[in-house]
């Protein structure tokens, strides 16, 4: 059986979004900064897949800004937000522990650039509260960045909380919802957005495509400069048929919610509840708070890559935290942030669920993912010697 | 391009010496599960040939494969073959590694040393500590945690 289950990696594009994409490259491969026909029926598509996009978020065509990506968008977001809190005088920004590298990486350049940083710490589930926000906020805080929901662990952070108490105290409040578009009831109003990132592969779309939403009134400047496209805010010829696949995927998806929750939330819980039956094996975040297609578990005594190849070899493809599989020393930021210990941390497995998934893989996941880990763990030291004593067990059976 | 050679996956899926080997002539190990990858070696010698060996790992594809090659490159020789495997030895033998994945050959070549240093302690033979080198944990900064 053939398994693609790393949905928070990337997605196999739906039937539509490849018509679109195709149609659009076939039909409509003007420029839409040309004045003639054949441009302006390339504008026509691209302000139609701007209209897809901003009904999508509950927001107007003109609070869509169309990016290579969520990376870009992420980086447009706060770049554009400490730069409009600096004419201020304002360097302050709050963020968590879990976020993104592209936020992460990008605070960090900030703050190699004189802005301040609070990244605010997580609890067990990976939880952060609006609570934890509104304390953190000081008169010279410019901007607050929280994910939506957790790439690696699913969570879903209380946005519309923190943004409430953002709006409140007038700083500006940006969501990396890469993982959450398409997958969540996202909106930019009920959720007192001013800046939102998505990306198009992450809900059936094509790569290289993303979106940000910038609140009306909030002019953060370009990251890229050149011609006037986006209005100005994001220069280079539109990625047309990149952009009306990820508007056609996203309007798919929204339109596919409530079902496609109910069938990815069965699928997961049941992922979980047999996944529950390895011993000295833990769920990473929420038990129900969490993406609807989402699972993570630490198992002891064994390592991530490992088991992500020998899955492979049974049809299997999913993701590991561990520090082999990050091309890092270190295991994941977000398991060592939700308390992990460096050894339970590499020990860890995400299976992220899909369109293309369906209930029948669920037993095939589980009984393969059982059959690896006593696999790994009948030839790991480690497990021998929790067996014979010698080291004590992290996690309960 | 495969992550691995062909003989890395081929010892990685059907590792050669797994397991345990009772009252065994010299035991070593070394990592650490904070790195995340330890081995364990057992050797087995009589004379000076080392009749058995066998391996326990936990880490990555890449420490299973060298456990499992630098086993099958020390089985059945003289003890001071054993000794003279390089770390370049196991690599060569599994048709390269990727450059971030060689310390892992790093920790078969001394999993194996600290077996035979181990040996050495048991039998009261002597050595000059100089062939024993401490671990090295240059590769892996976690290990410092």
């Amino acid at each position: 059986m053939n398994v693609y289950a790393d949905n928070a990696a990337t997605t196999r594009m739906s039937q539509t979004a490849l018509d679109a994409v195709r149609d659009c490259m076939e039909n409509t491969w003007g420029n839409p900064s040309s004045l003639y026909e054949t441009g302006q029926k390339a504008k026509t598509a691209l302000e139609q897949a701007r209209e897809r996009v901003a009904a999508a978020l509950n927001a107007l065509p003109g609070e869509i800004l169309f990016t290579s990506g969520g990376s870009e968008a992420d980086n447009q977001a706060i770049r554009g937000a400490a730069a409009l809190g600096k004419a201020k005088g304002k360097t302050h920004i709050i963020s968590t522990t879990i976020e993104h590298h592209a936020v992460l990486h990008t605070l960090k350049r900030l703050e190699r650039e004189g802005f301040t940083v609070t990244l605010l710490p997580v609890d067990a589930e990976g939880l952060v509260t609006a609570r934890q926000v509104a304390e953190a906020i000081r008169d010279d805080t410019c901007l607050v960045t929280v994910m939506y929901a957790n790439n690696e662990i699913g969570t879903v952070e209380p946005i519309a909380e923190i943004g409430a108490v953002c709006r409140e105290r007038g700083v500006l409040f940006h969501t990396d919802a890469v993982q959450a578009a398409g997958h969540l009831p996202v909106d930019v109003k009920a959720d007192n957005v001013d800046l939102l990132s998505l990306s198009g592969h992450k809900f059936h779309g094509p790569k290289g495509v993303g979106a940000l939403y910038v609140r009306r009134g909030v002019r953060i400047p370009p990251l890229i400069e050149g011609g006037s496209q986006e209005r100005g805010k994001r220069a280079g010829t539109e990625n047309l048929p990149g952009i009306v696949g990820m508007a056609a995927a996203l309007s798919e998806a929204v339109e596919r919610l409530p079902e496609e929750t109910a069938r990815l939330t069965g699928m997961r819980d049941a992922l979980i509840a047999g996944l529950s039956e390895i011993p000295y094996g833990v769920l990473n975040g929420a038990r129900t708070n969490r993406l609807p297609g989402s699972v993570s578990f630490c198992f002891e005594a064994i390592e991530g890559e490992s088991i992500i190849l020998l899955l492979d070899d049974l049809g299997i493809s999913v993701s590991s935290g561990s520090a082999c599989t990050s091309g890092s020393l270190d295991p994941s930021h977000v398991l060592l942030a939700i308390g992990r210990p460096h050894e339970i941390a590499h020990g860890s497995v995400r299976i992220t669920l899909g369109a293309y998934n369906d209930a029948s893989q669920v037993p095939y996941i589980v009984d393969s993912v059982k059959a690896v880990v006593e696999r790994l763990r009948n030839m790991s030291p480690v497990w021998r010697d929790l067996n014979e004593g010698k080291r004590q067990h992290v996690i309960p059976a | 391009m495969a992550l691995y050679s062909e003989k890395v996956m081929d010892h990685f899926r059907n590792p050669r010496n797994v397991g345990v080997i009772e009252n065994a002539d010299g035991v070593g190990e070394v990592g650490n599960a904070v790195c995340g990858d330890i081995m364990k070696i057992y050797l087995k010698i009589d004379g000076d040939v080392i009749t058995d060996v066998k391996f326990e790992t936990f880490g990555c594809g890449s420490a299973i494969a060298s456990s499992s090659m630098a086993t099958e490159l020390i089985k059945g020789k003289p003890v001071s073959e054993a000794l003279a495997l390089t770390n370049k030895a196991v690599t060569e033998a599994l048709d390269g590694l990727p450059a971030h994945k060689l310390h892992c050959s790093v920790l078969a070549e001394e999993a194996i040393k600290a077996a035979l240093k181990d040996y050495y302690d048991k039998n009261g033979i002597e050595y000059d500590p100089a062939m024993f080198p401490e671990e090295s944990c240059a590769y892996c900064a976690a290990g410092e945690v």
